[in-house]
Order: C-alpha cells, then sequence, then structure tokens
C-alpha cells in the first residue's frame, strides 16, 4: 500500500494536455521520511511509519527526540503509519516523495472535513425546511421524529447535533499531476478539511490496479 | 504577457481587487527541510502553474475595449479546426489560471457573448484588432446600445 502525507494548498482549475479545464485540489504532498519500520516478527504486522512537516527541536519532548535519533531524522510534526508489504525493503531515513503516485491512478485521500460545531438537521442532514415567511412559524425544525406506532423514537434518527471534524475519506480521486521537485500533488475533485490541514493519501483501495 | 498586472500580489493595496483575498495572500508552500525557515509566499496558487509546459503561451496584451479576433480550437467528431470569434473584449477577470474575458459581438443582429478561459491550450492565438478607449472595466452598458451608439473610440 502505497501512501504520503501531505498538506491541502487550496482548489485551483486546471488543464489537461487535451485543453479541459479540470477542477483540482493542490496538496503539498511530502517529503515524508521514514521513521520506523514494524516487522511481523517483532511487531505483529508489516508497516512502515512517515513522518511529515518540520518541527523544531525545542517542541520536541525527550521521547520523540530518542525516536527520532534512532532513525536518524530530523523531529516532525505528524507521524503516521501505512501498512506494506514488506517493510524491510524500506530504510529509516528514506524518503518518499510525490512521485511514488502516477498521473492518471486513482487514490483515496483521508483528511479532518471543517468543525461546524452544533448543527441543525437542516445543515447535517440535509433536511427541508419549512417556509420562512407567509406567517409561517415553522422553519428549521426537524419536525416529527417517528410515527405513534410504536411509541418510541429508532435507533439511528437523524437529529441536529454535533457535525463536522470527523475523519472522512474520499475514494478513487483521479490525480491529475505529479511534481516530486516541488512536492505537489493535484487530485481531481474536493477533499476533506480546511486548507492547511493534513492528509493522507493512499492509494485506492477499491480500484483495479492496471 | 501582461507586465506588472500579471504578478497579482507583488502590487496590492486597497484598491486592488484582490486585496481581500486574504487567503490567496496568506498561501505559501513551506519547504519541509527545518533549516530552510524561510517560506517562499506563493501570493497566488494558480499563479504557480502558469508556467506549465502546456498552458506556456504567449498571450498578447488587451484590455477591455479592445476588439479582438480569437482562434479556437474546436473538436468536430474526430477532427480538429480552428474557429475564429471576433468582438470586442467587455471584461476580463480573475487572475493566474484562472483568469477569463468576455467577447461580445453582434451577428445578424443577435448580441452574442462568449466567455473565454484566458490560459486555455484550446486558445490558438488572441489577435487585437483595434485598441478602444473605454473609461471603465466592465463594459455591460454595451448591451443596450446598437448601431452607432455602440462605438468605441480608438485608443492611441
Amino acid at each position: 500500500m502505497k501512501g504520503i502525507l501531505g498538506k491541502k494548498l487550496g482548489m485551483i482549475q486546471y488543464f489537461t494536455p487535451a485543453g479541459e479545464a479540470v477542477p483540482v485540489t493542490v496538496i503539498e504532498a511530502g517529503p515524508c521520511t521514514v521513521v520506523q519500520t514494524k516487522t511481523r516478527e517483532k511487531d505483529g504486522y508489516e508497516a512502515i511509519q512517515v513522518g511529515f512537516g518540520p518541527k523544531p527541536e525545542r517542541l520536541t519532548n525527550k521521547p520523540l527526540k530518542g525516536h527520532f535519533a534512532r532513525a536518524g531524522v530530523k523531529p516532525v510534526r505528524h507521524l503516521k503509519e501505512f501498512r506494506v508489504e514488506d517493510a524491510r525493503s524500506y530504510d529509516l531515513g528514506q524518503e518518499i516523495k510525490a512521485d511514488i503516485f502516477a498521473p492518471g491512478q486513482k487514490v483515496d485521500v483521508t483528511g479532518v472535513t471543517k468543525g461546524r460545531g452544533f448543527g441543525g438537521g437542516v445543515k447535517r442532514h440535509g433536511f427541508r425546511r419549512g417556509p420562512m415567511g407567509h406567517g409561517s412559524k415553522y422553519h428549521r425544525r426537524p419536525g416529527s421524529l417517528a410515527a405513534k406506532g410504536p411509541a418510541r423514537v429508532f435507533k439511528g434518527r437523524r437529529l441536529p447535533g454535533h457535525y463536522g471534524n470527523e475523519r472522512v475519506t474520499v475514494q478513487n480521486l483521479e490525480v491529475v499531476k505529479v511534481d516530486p521537485e516541488r512536492n505537489i500533488l493535484m487530485v481531481r475533485g474536493a477533499v476533506p478539511g480546511p486548507r492547511g490541514g493534513l492528509l493522507i493519501i493512499k492509494e485506492a483501495v477499491k480500484t483495479a490496479v492496471k | 504577457m501582461r507586465g506588472e498586472a500579471f504578478l497579482p500580489c507583488v502590487i496590492a493595496g486597497p484598491g486592488y481587487p484582490w486585496y481581500n483575498l486574504t487567503w490567496f495572500c496568506s498561501l505559501h508552500i513551506s519547504r519541509v527541510s527545518a533549516e530552510s525557515e524561510g517560506f517562499f509566499k506563493m501570493s497566488n496558487l494558480s499563479g504557480l502553474f502558469t508556467g506549465e509546459e502546456h498552458l506556456k503561451k504567449e498571450i498578447s496584451d488587451f484590455r477591455p475595449g479592445d476588439t479582438v479576433r480569437v482562434h479556437v480550437k474546436v473538436v468536430e467528431g474526430n477532427r480538429e479546426r480552428t474557429q475564429i470569434f471576433e468582438g470586442v473584449v467587455i471584461r476580463r477577470r480573475g487572475g493566474g489560471l484562472d483568469e477569463t474575458f468576455t467577447v461580445r459581438r453582434v451577428s445578424y443582429g443577435v448580441g452574442v457573448e462568449r466567455i473565454f478561459p484566458l490560459r486555455s491550450p484550446r486558445i490558438e492565438r488572441i489577435e487585437v484588432i483595434r485598441r478602444g478607449r473605454v473609461r471603465r472595466a466592465r463594459l455591460y452598458y454595451l448591451r443596450k446600445l446598437r448601431g452607432r451608439a455602440a462605438r468605441i473610440r480608438e485608443r492611441r
């Protein structure tokens, strides 16, 4: 499973060589360093831990400093694991750049959505609202919760509550452009989270690889 | 190339339309290595990619009020040919890759306006036929005018 960490920079319109304008999200992807390798014998599964984003030495606590020193890498802000087939094929301190992906390939992008606080049914679940005028006093309320028969509210009833600030994965986004020199990855379509948010970009799980 | 307006945020301040696009101006690409503390500030994300191979293009300098001839590539079935659209530029908007312009012409008594993405690879060439002197950036008032009233003075 190929994967990389990145930062959402924003969305733009980009022209394909054919002249088609496509909406893309620009991601600063990597470079990530391999901080730790996990093996089946030692840890029970194969994975690599990668780091992304510089962090000043002074903000790094002692246990983490030791962890980074072991891999011989600079302190980083974000650490994430990626399951791999064979962790031994990676070296500690090895750099992972955006060129692990190629244009045309499909990826899954995970991020944390913008927090919207306590949202009503209209915003959170797309409920229809009542008329805002003509003497109506029924504006954005959730309406009836259930029928009279069961005399209770079924589980899973959609109600107002906390909305956003959750981990979301968007699957099968097409890679439009890869620029390992500038650490840039462009992906067709929108991606969760605010500009500057951390993203995890992985090979698509549900698309057959050619 | 359009000179300084081409690098939008080099010149910024109140009165420039992009002044309030604060997020545009604060967008930067941080270098990930910790030693280089400097960010190189990229004022405009889409401006970053205007130099890209297939998008690199000489763009003739034209303004609202100018009469232009736009050469557009159109795909018909599996054949590609160039179509020409000639008229007055009534608007230029956006910046970087996103910039578009609107060309208006009156064809058989019917006003036709077409919006072209300036950076589109489908636009082969923009010829400036006549430079016009106008006093505003958006020439929507031309829509109400016909014939002699819709003329634009030539700029020298």
